[in-house]
């Protein structure tokens, strides 16, 4: 059988993690509960991470480069604006529907708990690969003339508030039908807000 | 060493369409009469000189070091003689030829009258559309809306030493337009961590987000070599507008283009996402020396 590297035990403990710090809660999980899950023992845990709080931050991290690079890979694609945000939408609700861990965690472990993560992941910091990617995308968008140009926030809080709410929507199981069945008029409301006029 | 005897270089003046800056900026040398001394004037305007413009469109003398001012119009005459021909003339003899400012290198102000007619002397923009391509290798571009004067000294001297002058491929010289002219500006700290200078004429702030600062997209050694010997644009709260690029002038020159608060253009060489990860990062951090007035920053509680 084929050892186990250092790296795949690191993302082991990383999906753990994350399920159970969006299950249970950052507070209530402990240490032992995460290196139950992924079978080692709480003494090997620490060579991976020093910290609850550290690999708290790390996670976020996870996620934003995972995002980011999911939206680079669609920013790079020969496609209109208004297209890229409908690959957006459907890309972020796929994530929601099939590891919802990572949505969850960051609306509702990251968004909330800001005292973690105040010292060294302030700001931008742990989340700029995904903040970065959707600059690049709304600086192309109004380039090439297809968005209207205004502050950055307005239309990043519009586009991202909108999809995390959905999620959240979703995550409460108030929605009626599942998120896939949203993501056209979604994302036309979205282009119909942000085009240029 | 030159001998006490030795001939001096003959340096030609000649002006297209001009408002004279590069004439005036070139008498704020501080070394003028040691370095004129150093040639056989011909004709400068300004100065009084050994011919004057009308023996010298009659075009029966010749030059060593030419230095053309102003845009070029083929359409203009000199004291009654086309200007084509008196340039194409003086050029033949003329072992450097030197555009002195934008006009004459780019075309810059002046060629917005008849931006379809009017050019520098070998370029046009950035291509090679000028009347002095036949003697492209001689010419060199000393851009800059107007010319800094100590740029122009600088390369007459290397003229007389007979050094050999490397031009970058719009022919300026790289001694002096490699650096760009954010090298050395006093807020290059700000511009480190994205503090905005928050209005014109402050000495806190960088003044590439807001106030249009070209300087790191420009050219130039304004902040090496200083102006008068003491200061630059950007370093008395002005910002950088890239005079010496052949897009110049462009329009909105006091204002940043932005998409969606984002800079169009990032430094020079930069890709922008890379650009985009650092500025976002630096302005996550608020250093309290940088946000006030540094005159009212105590370094003891
Ligand atoms: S003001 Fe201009 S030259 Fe000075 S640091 Fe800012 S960008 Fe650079």
């Amino acid at each position: 059988m084929a050892r186990v590297t250092k790296e795949e035990k690191k993302q082991g403990i990383i999906s753990a993690a994350l399920k159970l710090f969006s299950e249970k809660g950052f507070y209530i999980t402990t240490i032992p509960d995460i290196a139950d899950k992924v079978g080692m023992s709480v003494g090997n845990f620490y060579n991976y991470f020093k910290s609850k709080d550290i690999l708290a931050k790390e996670l976020v991290l996870y996620i934003s480069e995972y995002l980011g690079s999911q939206i680079r890979e669609i920013n790079e694609r020969d496609i209109t604006t208004e297209q890229k945000i409908y690959e957006i939408v459907s890309m972020y609700f796929s994530v929601a529907e099939k590891k919802p861990e990572m949505i969850e965690y960051f609306l509702r472990v990251y968004l909330s708990n800001r005292e973690v993560f105040g010292d060294g992941c302030e700001g931008m910091i742990c989340v700029s690969p995904f903040v970065t990617e959707m600059m690049m995308f709304f600086n192309d968008g109004v380039e090439s003339g297809d968005l209207h140009d205004q502050d950055f926030f307005s239309a990043f809080g519009l586009f991202m508030g909108y999809l995390g709410g959905m999620v959240f929507l979703f995550g409460e199981k108030i929605l009626p039908e599942p998120l896939d069945n949203y993501k056209d008029d979604i994302a036309q409301n979205i282009y119909n807000a942000l085009k240029k006029r | 060493m030159h001998s006490k005897n030795a001939k001096k270089p003959k340096l030609l003046w000649l002006q297209g369409i001009t408002c004279n800056g590069n004439t005036h900026s070139f008498l704020n040398l501080s070394s003028l009469d040691i370095l004129l001394d150093k040639f056989e004037l011909l004709h400068i305007p300004a100065f009084a000189t050994q011919y004057t413009l009308e023996e010298i469109v009659e075009c029966n003398l010749d030059c060593d070091v030419l230095i053309f001012e102003g845009t070029y119009d083929p359409l203009m005459r000199r004291a009654d003689v086309a200007l084509e021909k008196i340039l194409l003339y003086y050029a033949k003899s003329a072992s450097h030829i030197i555009a002195a400012g934008s006009c004459a290198s780019f075309g810059g102000m002046f060629k917005a009258v008849a931006p379809e007619r009017n050019s520098g002397i070998l370029f046009d923009e950035e291509e090679k559309l000028g009347p002095l391509k036949e003697d492209e290798k001689k010419v060199i571009n000393l851009s800059g809306c107007p010319i800094h004067p100590e740029w122009l000294a600088y390369i007459l001297q290397m003229i007389v030493n007979n050094m050999n002058i490397l031009l970058d491929e719009l022919h300026r010289p790289l001694e002096l337009y490699s650096p760009l002219a954010h090298h050395g500006c006093t807020r290059n700290e700000y511009f480190e961590w994205k503090v905005d200078a928050k209005s014109f004429g402050t000495k806190e702030g960088c003044l590439f987000y807001e106030q249009g600062c070209r300087a790191p997209m420009t050219h130039a050694s304004c902040n090496k070599i200083l102006w008068n010997e003491v200061s630059s644009k950007t370093r008395i709260g002005t910002p950088c507008f890239g005079c010496t690029e052949p897009d110049f002038p462009r329009k909105n020159l006091f204002k940043t283009k932005t998409n969606m608060s984002i800079p169009q253009d990032v430094p020079l060489g930069v890709p922008k996402r890379s650009y985009l990860t650092l500025a976002g990062i630096a302005k996550t951090f608020h250093i309290k020396r940088l946000e006030g007035k540094l005159i009212d920053y105590k370094t003891t509680p």
